[in-house]
Parts: structure tokens; C-alpha cells; sequence
């Protein structure tokens, strides 16, 4: 089919109106995602997308990294984050709106090891020490790291664990160390190896939540979207029965 | 003026360290290597080069993630060096050393084999004539000639070492004084939104860089046309 120069021009003038009118209706959601939520809110979009017709694009990685980005104007419009930090820094910046922010999910920190009986119950295979290396994220960049180190100083075994400790740069990084038997111990979330509300590879222990801090996973509207229909939909079916139903299957306790 | 505390200097000294071990390691390897692969006439020649090339064009977590699997309790290296009573690999310095000697292998051997293909065999030939051995006409015709290859295959070796970061970030498990190089502090300052030691570090390190390359140009070293 032949067209002429200014009959392309009307056609690609009306393809651009076009998506401009899509993503204005059916709305995009930009949505920037902590690392360890990565599995249960690929399920809660799926969901969301079939139900209302908007799309969500996500992003992962760590809530620092995300909060560095998010400061130097990176198009976000809500951010779900591992932590309560970051979020309530933004809203003190002014980058989030204010009274959006709620934690969507509660994260329980594990020991874990990929050997099957290694791990026993009450976790104290930690206080014998017989066991390689002991892998952990690093606290000052990631909340389940500083929970891992507020538990081993409760448990008064922070100053023997040095020698044994490996430090990933994110709790992904402290599970493939511990998946590949490099670590044969690991703190990580219970997410990570949970899957359809079963923990099915290796043996765990599951951390009492008087050791450590809440770990409130905080999610926030950002300001580049405080008109955004949809991006504030998104936050409301996070808050959905529905959402929690998955948040809990991979987990998570909700407040 | 900002200083730099105690760990970042340890963190400095370890990557001058890992960079000066593994540079005098791949002269040992690239050597022989580089010998073989600029008179070799052996089918497989191919295949050995691009092997030794593989690091130019795979991400370092690759490499790093290979491995961390293939030195882990279920890889081969890793049950050879528990059977030899060596310990584990990951998470020490001599992990480093063997996964840095791995991938700065074609900054070394490249020059090297460009250095010893450009002397060609006429040299050799002559100095065959004047019955030199295979040992001497190697040391003291082809090495010599070869000389400002092995310059620039030891700055690159290096600099390279020194700038290396995902193999080690796979692989290290960020111990100070054992694994926590200075790419991997960088790294975690930034991370930490500690940008005072952050730039400082990072500052010192594009210094370091310029001066390296800035002394290759200077002396004439061919950088690009001999990585290529």
C-alpha cells in the first residue's frame, strides 16, 4: 500500500493522540518495588490489571537505591518499599503525598539453610557454631540485614558470629550465597522461600518477632502522581482483601 | 577535610594487594600462553583464544555467578579443594585472586601474543642460526623484543583488577580485610548515602584510572589496539 508523506503524517499524528488518550483513561502506574516483595505483587497486578484495564509497570531493587532515585526525579508514581525509612523520608522531602503512606505487609525474618533438618526449631544451631558461614544482607542497606543483627544481639551471639559472617549487598544476594551451600546458614525473609504458603526446600527457623524490630513494609503515593487516578487505584487494591490474601500466602504477617 | 577511616584504608590496601598478586600470577600464565597462541598452527587454537577473550564480552556476574557455584560444596573446585583439605574458595582472598586472574586473563595475554606476533620469525631464525637453543632464542630474542607488550599487558592486568567489581561483589561476601575492595566500598557508601568517603574514594579512583591510561599514551603503549 502506497501513502502519501502527509497522509503518514496524519496516521502517526493519530496513532500518538491515540496513546496519549489511553494512557490518560486506562492509566499506567509506574511502581518501583523492594526487591523482596518481587513474587506476591507480580500475583496483586495481575489481578489489578484484569480488573480495572490500567497497566503497572514494575521496577525492582533496593528501597536505598530506590530513595537516591527517587530524589533525583525518577518517574515513579507509587513506591513500595522494604522498609518505613524511606517512604517517611520522601514525605518529609515532599516527594510523597502526605497521608498516603500505610505498610501493606509485616516481614518475618528466617534463618534458613538449603541442607533439609540443618536448621532445627528453636534456631540453635546458631549458639553451637557448627556450621561454615552465616550470610546475611547488609544492615545499613537492608531492613531484614539490621533485623538479622538485632536478633544475633538479643540472642547475645553478635560478637562470636563475626569470624562466620558474609555480607550480601541485599537479602537476595544473602540467599544465593546460602542457596549455592557457600553459606550453610542464612537470614533472609521468610518471603523468599515461601511459595503458595509453603516453605518447601531446606529447613528454617522462623524468628520470634520480640528479637527484632517490626519490619513495616511501607508503601507511599509519590508526589509526580498525586493526580494520577490510577496510581492511587493501585494503592487502594493493595489495601484490598484480595491483596492480602496473596500478601499472606507468601509470608507475610498484615498490621 | 574529610578523612578516610580506618576501614576504607584497609579496603584500599587489599585491592593494591589482590591487583599486585594477580598481576604477577598472569604473567606466570599469560606468558606461556600467549607464546603458544602466536606460533601455535593447532586447530583448537580458535577455540583456546576465544575462551581466553570470553571475559572481554560476558558480565561479571557471570563469571562471578559460575563460580560461586562451581567452588561452592556441589561444584568441582569446590570438592577438589575440600578433598585436598584447602578449604572453601568463596568468601576468602584466594577466591578473589583465582576469579580476578580469570577475568583480567585476555588484558594480559593479548598484548602479550600481539607483542610476540609482531616480532615474527625472523629474529628467531637468526638467532636459531647462531645455534641458540629454544630456551635462549626465547629469553633473549623474544622477550626483550616483547617488551612493551608485557608493559602494557602488567598496567592493564592491573587496572583492571583494580576496577573490578561484580566478580567480587558475587563472589566476596564483602569481609573487610579479606573481600572488601575498593569498588565494593564505593559501592556500599553509596548504597548507605554516605557520599563524603563515597566521592572521596570514588574521586581517588578516576584519578588513579587517568594516570594509568595517561601513562600508557604517554609511553606509547597501544592500549585499544591490542585489546582489540
Amino acid at each position: 500500500m502506497e501513502l502519501r508523506k502527509s497522509h503518514r503524517l496524519v496516521l502517526l499524528g493519530a496513532l500518538l493522540f491515540g496513546t496519549m488518550i489511553r494512557s490518560v483513561y486506562a492509566g499506567e502506574v509506574n511502581a518501583a518495588v523492594a526487591a523482596n516483595f518481587t513474587a506476591p505483587v507480580q500475583q496483586i497486578v495481575a489481578l489489578f490489571e484484569k480488573e480495572t484495564g490500567n497497566t503497572v509497570k514494575l521496577s525492582f531493587g533496593s528501597s536505598g537505591k530506590f530513595y537516591s532515585q527517587i530524589k533525583e526525579g525518577a518517574p515513579f508514581d507509587v513506591f513500595l518499599a522494604a522498609d518505613e525509612k524511606n517512604p517517611k523520608l520522601l514525605e518529609q522531602e515532599s516527594l510523597a503525598v502526605a497521608n498516603t503512606r500505610f505498610v501493606y505487609a509485616l516481614g518475618k525474618l528466617v534463618l534458613w539453610s538449603a541442607k533439609p533438618g540443618f536448621v532445627d526449631d528453636k534456631g540453635a544451631v546458631l549458639s553451637k557454631g557448627s556450621y561454615n558461614k552465616l550470610s546475611y544482607a547488609d544492615p545499613k542497606l537492608a531492613p531484614y540485614g539490621l533485623a538479622a543483627q538485632e536478633t544475633l544481639q538479643k540472642l547475645e551471639l553478635w560478637d562470636k558470629v563475626q569470624s562466620k559472617l558474609v555480607t550480601g549487598e541485599s537479602i537476595t544476594q544473602a540467599y544465593q550465597f546460602a542457596a549455592t551451600g557457600n553459606a550453610e546458614l542464612a537470614f533472609i525473609a521468610l518471603s523468599q522461600i515461601t511459595k503458595d504458603g509453603k516453605v518447601t526446600e531446606g529447613s528454617w527457623w522462623v524468628v520470634p518477632e520480640n528479637l527484632y524490630t517490626p519490619i513495616k513494609q511501607s508503601a507511599v503515593l509519590l508526589s509526580a502522581a498525586k493526580d494520577k487516578i490510577a496510581a492511587q487505584a493501585f494503592l487502594d487494591f493493595l489495601k484490598s482483601k484480595k491483596a492480602a490474601a496473596i500478601i499472606r500466602s507468601f509470608g507475610y504477617e498484615l498490621p | 577535610m574529610q578523612t578516610l577511616d580506618p576501614s576504607d584504608l584497609q579496603a584500599i590496601w587489599l585491592t593494591l594487594k589482590l591487583a599486585s598478586v594477580v598481576t604477577l600470577l598472569l604473567l606466570f600464565i599469560a606468558t606461556p600462553l600467549a607464546w603458544w597462541l602466536a606460533h601455535s598452527r593447532k586447530w583448537y587454537k580458535g577455540i583456546v583464544s576465544a575462551m581466553v577473550a570470553l571475559p572481554l564480552v560476558l558480565p561479571p556476574t557471570v563469571l562471578g555467578f559460575y563460580l560461586l557455584l562451581l567452588m561452592g560444596p556441589q561444584g568441582l573446585v569446590g570438592e577438589l579443594t575440600s578433598a585436598l583439605h584447602l578449604g572453601r574458595l568463596p568468601f576468602s582472598f584466594a577466591g578473589l585472586v583465582i576469579g580476578s586472574v580469570l577475568f583480567s586473563m585476555p588484558f594480559a595475554v593479548q598484548p602479550i601474543q600481539n607483542a610476540f606476533e609482531a616480532i615474527g620469525k625472523r629474529p628467531l631464525e637468526v638467532a636459531a642460526t647462531l645455534r641458540a637453543n629454544a630456551w635462549d632464542r626465547f629469553v633473549s630474542v623474544a622477550l626483550p623484543l616483547a617488551r612493551p607488550g608485557f608493559l602494557t599487558a602488567i598496567i592493564l592486568a592491573f587496572a583492571h583488577t583494580v576496577g573490578e567489581f561484580g566478580v567480587v561483589l558475587m563472589l566476596g561476601g564483602n569481609i573487610p580485610g579479606e573481600t572488601r575492595v575498593l569498588s565494593v566500598a564505593i559501592y556500599n557508601h553509596v548504597e548507605a548515602m554516605e557520599y563524603a568517603p563515597a566521592h572521596l574514594l570514588a574521586g581517588g579512583m578516576v584519578l588513579f584510572s587517568f594516570i594509568v591510561l595517561l601513562s600508557l599514551y604517554l609511553t606509547g603503549g597501544k592500549v585499544w589496539r591490542v585489546t582489540r
